[in-house]
């Protein structure tokens, strides 16, 4: 039933909002409806298809998907189902085929989605048509400088002006590319957080919780050598970081950086050893993009939002980061490393190093998340005592927003219960 | 040297259980040699090489002792209160034996308990670069694989497997 399910009470600068769209199934069942059938989607890169013939298949939004490349070398996203009886027809997790053979009864599907062998076709004698039954694909499917996203509803805007704004923040995150190009590393982190899906969303922004939930990430970092300042001006971090309104529902923090970058930032973590290719690695940024350009991309990071459920973090490394709810207390994730096409063996081997100090399941910080995040749902079994979620930091600040405010996660919050309050 | 016998290197492999099980870990690093390395691959590209390869985990002895002083901190959420862990090994084999290294493989199951969750059984193999050190056998290096096809339901790798 459309209802809101917050409190936005912008007079008494209070943002509060109802712990029952973190615990309801009938919840999840509206969003699925109103939210993954209606937004685009995160499905895959174009890297990860280096070949024609090359294919993955996942799910995204609960749909079994196969994401390929043709004979021809052209992308396509197939629902991964038979149109006889309905059988996944590739049960392999990736690899290179020209065709899709259903192994129940034969079918076989052409790399682009064709029809091409029904066993006994001619047993069918009244309309049946082969040309008919190909694969199906979702209604839309689009890409954005090599990010490729499904979406459900044929009416949607098309993927360029949802992502909107938020295309400028994927710009400078290839930025650091010289080419533009960056490509999917192999390796995938999967792994469930028994929590609802919304709360990884404002975790992966919320930087509020960062010297609370991250103190032996931090640890850490100071062990090796990396400059910690206490935070100054009222401030929660050691350097400023903003959060920015992206239009659409997405939003991203943009934070001066004090931890580290594998593009041009150097610390002692990286080795005395890497100091000369990644000097050359900013010389090249400040005459490619000239000395403004090149400070954001060396020495800024972002958490960046597309709504509902792409997360890219540029901050101790790349990470791509989708989840789907299964249910309404527990989410999968995956996660993966971006790095730019051309990078060196070591530069490559520095980012992907640099990854792990922070985020992944075997990590300095991911695994205090994913326990955080696991606490709320526990605490959430109360919800119906103790019912609203303050989320009123920084409300009302007249000047800019804070990464450590809560505005980004209103920000979100606004979006999903606009869309939910619907019809 | 020595001949090493299977029974040396399941002391060892046993020792470093009850030490990694009994949250022994300060005593579990003086089981590693100054450059050990510990290693979790990814579930879908388990023989990948970590430097072109996004690892689960993936550790200099620096890092390591970095984590053990991490998963003893009670700010460590993740093992705060620490998970109550049980392995069991078997099916030792010696595979090699270059110089003073020495290849095992071993199988493991780790069950593991938390309060207010499910219980979570991690099954895979160990392989270890075993090193003959004067004091006696040094684990040089250890490279853990999960069986699972993804972590899953897993959740975290929160504490040395």
């Amino acid at each position: 039933m459309p209802r809101s399910y917050i409190i936005d009470d912008t007079e008494r600068k209070r943002f509060l909002l109802d712990r029952e769209a973190l615990v309801s199934s009938a919840v999840l069942q509206e969003e699925m409806a109103k939210i993954f059938a209606k937004c685009w989607i995160y499905a895959g890169h174009s890297s990860e298809l280096k070949k024609p013939n090359d294919f993955v298949t996942r799910k995204v939004a609960g749909r079994p998907v196969i994401f390929n490349r043709d004979a021809r070398g052209d992308i396509h996203c197939f629902l991964n189902t038979c149109r006889h009886r309905g059988a996944i027809v590739c049960t392999e997790r990736e690899g290179s085929r020209r065709s899709f053979r259903c192994v129940y009864h034969g079918w076989a599907y052409r790399n682009d989605g064709v029809l091409g062998i029904v066993p006994g076709a001619e047993a069918y004698k009244g309309e049946f048509d082969t040309k008919t039954l190909g694969l199906k694909t979702p209604a839309r499917f689009e890409s954005y400088r090599d990010f490729w996203f499904l979406n459900l509803d044929a009416n949607a805007p098309d993927l360029r002006d949802y992502l909107g704004r938020a295309r400028d923040y994927i710009d400078l995150v290839l930025d650091q590319s010289p080419s533009g190009e960056m490509e999917i590393v192999a390796g995938t982190q999967e792994y469930d957080v028994a929590a609802n899906w919304k709360l990884m969303v404002e975790n992966s922004v919320d930087d509020y919780h960062l010297p609370s939930t991250h103190a032996t990430w931090l640890n850490y970092m100071a062990n090796s050598g990396v400059k910690i300042e206490r935070p100054s001006e009222g401030r929660v971090l050691p350097t400023k970081g903003l959060a920015i309104d992206l239009g659409n529902g997405h939003f991203t923090t943009d934070n001066i950086n004090f931890r580290g970058r594998p593009v041009a930032a150097w610390i002692p973590i990286y080795g005395e050893e890497a100091k000369p290719e990644m000097a050359e690695i900013r010389r090249e940024l400040v005459e490619r993009l000239g000395p403004e350009r090149a400070r954001r991309v060396a020495d800024t990071n972002r958490n960046l939002i597309i709504f509902p459920n792409l997360v890219i973090n540029d901050g101790s490394s790349v990470t791509v980061r989708t989840f789907f709810p299964d249910g309404p207390a527990k989410m999968h994730v995956t996660a993966w490393a971006l790095g730019p096409v051309e990078e060196s063996e070591a530069a490559r081997a520095r980012r992907l190093d640099a990854f792990l100090t922070f985020y992944g399941p075997g990590g300095f910080a991911t695994p205090d998340d994913v326990e955080a995040l696991e606490l709320v749902q526990q605490g959430l079994a109360n919800w119906q005592d103790d019912r609203w979620t303050e989320m009123s930091r920084g409300m009302g600040r007249e000047d800019e927003q804070l990464n450590s405010d809560e505005h980004h996660l209103r920000i979100f919050w606004r979006r999903w219960n606009q869309m939910m309050d619907v019809a | 040297m020595p001949e090493v016998t299977r029974s040396e290197v399941e002391d060892l492999l046993y020792r470093e259980a009850a030490l990694l099980d009994e949250w022994r870990l300060e005593e579990w690093l003086d089981l590693l040699t100054d450059d050990a390395s510990y290693y979790v691959p990814p579930n879908d590209h388990p023989e990948g090489d970590h430097h072109k390869t996004l690892f689960i985990l993936a550790d200099d002895i620096v890092r390591i002792r970095e984590r053990v002083k991490r998963l003893m901190s009670p700010d460590c959420h993740a093992e705060y209160p620490h998970s109550r862990t049980r392995r069991l090994i078997g099916n030792v084999r010696i595979l090699a034996v270059e110089g003073d290294l020495i290849t095992v493989a071993a199988n493991f199951v780790c069950h593991r308990y938390r309060r207010y969750e499910r219980i979570r059984q991690y099954t895979g193999g160990y392989r270890y670069i075993v090193k003959r050190a004067d004091t006696g056998l040094k684990i040089h290096e250890r490279r853990v694989f999960i069986d699972a096809h993804e972590l899953g339901s897993l959740g975290s790798l929160s504490f040395i497997l």
